[in-house]
């Protein structure tokens, strides 16, 4: 029963969201604001996870392909097609889920703790369309983006582990970069990516929107915004693979 | 005016405000006075419609609250200004940005005009340069007149303040006590006060609302409060032996048993107010 109010106050919420801004300009500030902690906040942990990933992702796909009939240009197809389908997408939010959701989840859980929210609504705003419907926006902006950068700095990252590991070199690499490629999988990955956003964003809102208690109801607000999250990509992830592809 | 009409509210099968029915005056300080868990706080919640009551009446000079569609609640909320027990400062932001955020984002005027207002509220509740500081950097009671600063700065016809001296020193409480007032009087607004502090009751309560169990008890003046004959209220009032001593001392004097204060020392000293109390005092005491 818990689930099912759990769901319904999610839907009340969003529902909430779609109001007429009391002024546009300072909700555009805010939706601005939003998209620049969430973009910017996540760069360096993206940029850093995305060529490791794409590095061991070559050297584990170097150390599994052994037989000479493999042409060396597979390891990079393989590499391609693992960090767009999959690595960026989906590993790339589970990490963004964490840094993001956890952010989102406690900001939102100290101040409606602290009254802020009460104070906000006090003053005749609605904070589901101030404070939550611009987190949304702008993790749909920025986290595709990311998941581009991410899509790009993993390849790249593969590049440079298969020649500075002496694995294969970098115009091999590229070689096998172009055979086979199929737009398509660009376009699932970013499907992949709008839909992680909002599960991110809306599932951290929601938690941290209706905080009850103190400080460690915040925390607990912040890890099951993460957890839930969480699981609700893999979930995602699983049902666009069947339906998509 | 606020009218309050037999309004319940219950959470669950807890029921938390019992038919209440009060009138909060325009231009006085109103104060709803209780023990922790008496309704204070769910009341004025409901009065400014952070919650729904279950039944009855919540009447903003003639507008019913309860009937209200969400724009005309948004629009009497922009008359409205609260302050909050933590103050409710947006930590993210310097004071001058939590007073100017509701001229933000209720007006059109040019930023020269907003800085000019916000200068005037922070005047006014006797906080000039501290525009750039943030709510961490600043005190307590600092943190209190940058929040009635914030309640005022759109000139509201309604101001709310839940527990204003929660936290704050006597000395620190009394200045508080004494702006809201102030502003009441000068902008002839209807305050609602919650509070359990005597101190503010007896300076500023012109009309009190007594809570108990989430009925309403008593309601009178400051004047009145003192020599009520309500057994509940009393045990409120009085919860401490040496207040109970105050009263007796102040009834002692008042028919001229103590004429002086050497003898009111003496009495203290000797066990209190108790000792010289005659059976008609005790009887007039009851």
């Amino acid at each position: 029963m818990k689930l099912f109010s759990s769901i319904g106050a999610y839907l009340l919420m969003m529902k909430g969201m779609f109001t007429k801004p009391e002024n546009f300009k300072m909700y555009w500030k805010e939706l601005m604001h939003q998209s620049v902690e969430i973009g910017m906040g996540s760069l360096w942990i993206v940029t850093v996870i995305s060529i490791f990933m794409g590095a061991v992702s070559a050297i584990q796909t170097a150390y599994q392909l052994v037989s000479p009939v493999i042409q060396k240009e597979t390891i990079a197809q393989v590499v391609r097609d693992t960090v767009i389908l999959e690595f960026a997408p989906t590993l790339v939010c589970i990490v963004l889920a964490g840094v993001v959701g956890s952010k989102i989840a406690g900001e939102l859980g100290n101040m409606r703790v602290s009254e802020q929210i009460d104070a906000l609504e006090i003053m005749g705003i609605n904070t589901r369309s101030y404070l939550v419907a611009p987190k949304i926006l702008g993790a749909l902006i920025t986290i595709p983006l990311l998941v581009i950068l991410a899509m790009a700095l993993g390849i790249y990252g593969g590049r440079l582990a298969g020649s500075f590991g002496g694995i294969l070199p970098a115009e091999t690499y590229d070689r096998g970069l172009l055979m086979n490629f199929i737009p398509k999988n660009v376009w699932f990955a970013l499907v992949k990516a709008y839909t992680f956003a909002f599960i991110i964003s809306s599932v951290s809102c929601f938690y941290g929107y209706n905080v009850k208690g103190g400080a460690l109801e915040i925390g607990r607000a912040s890890t099951t915004a993460v957890i839930t999250s969480c699981v609700l990509i893999l979930f995602a992830d699983y049902i666009l693979a069947f339906f998509l592809l | 005016m606020i009218e309050i009409k037999n309004v319940s509210k219950s959470f669950g099968d807890k029921q938390i405000l019992k038919n209440i029915s009060a009138v909060m005056e325009t231009g006085k300080t109103n104060l709803i006075i209780g023990t922790s868990g008496s309704g204070k706080t769910v009341l004025q919640k409901c009065m400014v419609g952070l919650f729904e009551v279950n039944s009855g009446d919540i009447i903003f000079d003639g507008k019913d609250l309860t009937t209200m569609h969400e724009e005309e609640r948004k629009e009497l909320r922009q008359q409205i200004g609260m302050l909050f027990q933590g103050s409710a400062l947006f930590d993210s932001m310097t004071v001058q940005r939590n007073i100017k955020f509701p001229l933000d984002m209720f007006t059109k005027w040019s930023h020269q005009k907003k800085i000019a207002r916000v200068n005037d509220v922070l005047d006014r509740v006797n906080l000039k340069d501290t525009n750039k500081k943030f709510p961490s950097e600043i005190s307590g009671g600092m943190k209190k007149r940058v929040g009635i600063a914030r309640a005022i700065v759109l000139k509201p016809k309604y101001l709310f303040c839940d527990e204003p001296n929660s936290g704050l020193d006597p000395q620190t409480s009394m200045v508080i006590d004494k702006l809201i007032h102030e502003i009441t009087i000068e902008n002839n607004i209807t305050t609602i006060i919650n509070t359990h502090d005597m101190n503010s009751v007896m300076e500023i309560g012109e009309n009190i609302l007594y809570l108990y169990n989430g009925e309403k008890e008593w309601e009178g003046t400051n004047k009145e409060i003192i020599f009520n004959k309500n057994q509940k209220l009393n045990e409120f009032i009085f919860a401490s032996e040496f207040l109970r001593d105050a009263k007796d001392m102040r009834m002692l004097e008042q028919k001229g048993i103590i004429d002086n204060d050497r003898n009111m020392e003496q009495i203290m000293r000797e066990g209190g107010a108790n000792l010289v109390l005659g059976d008609d005092d005790k009887k007039d005491k009851e």
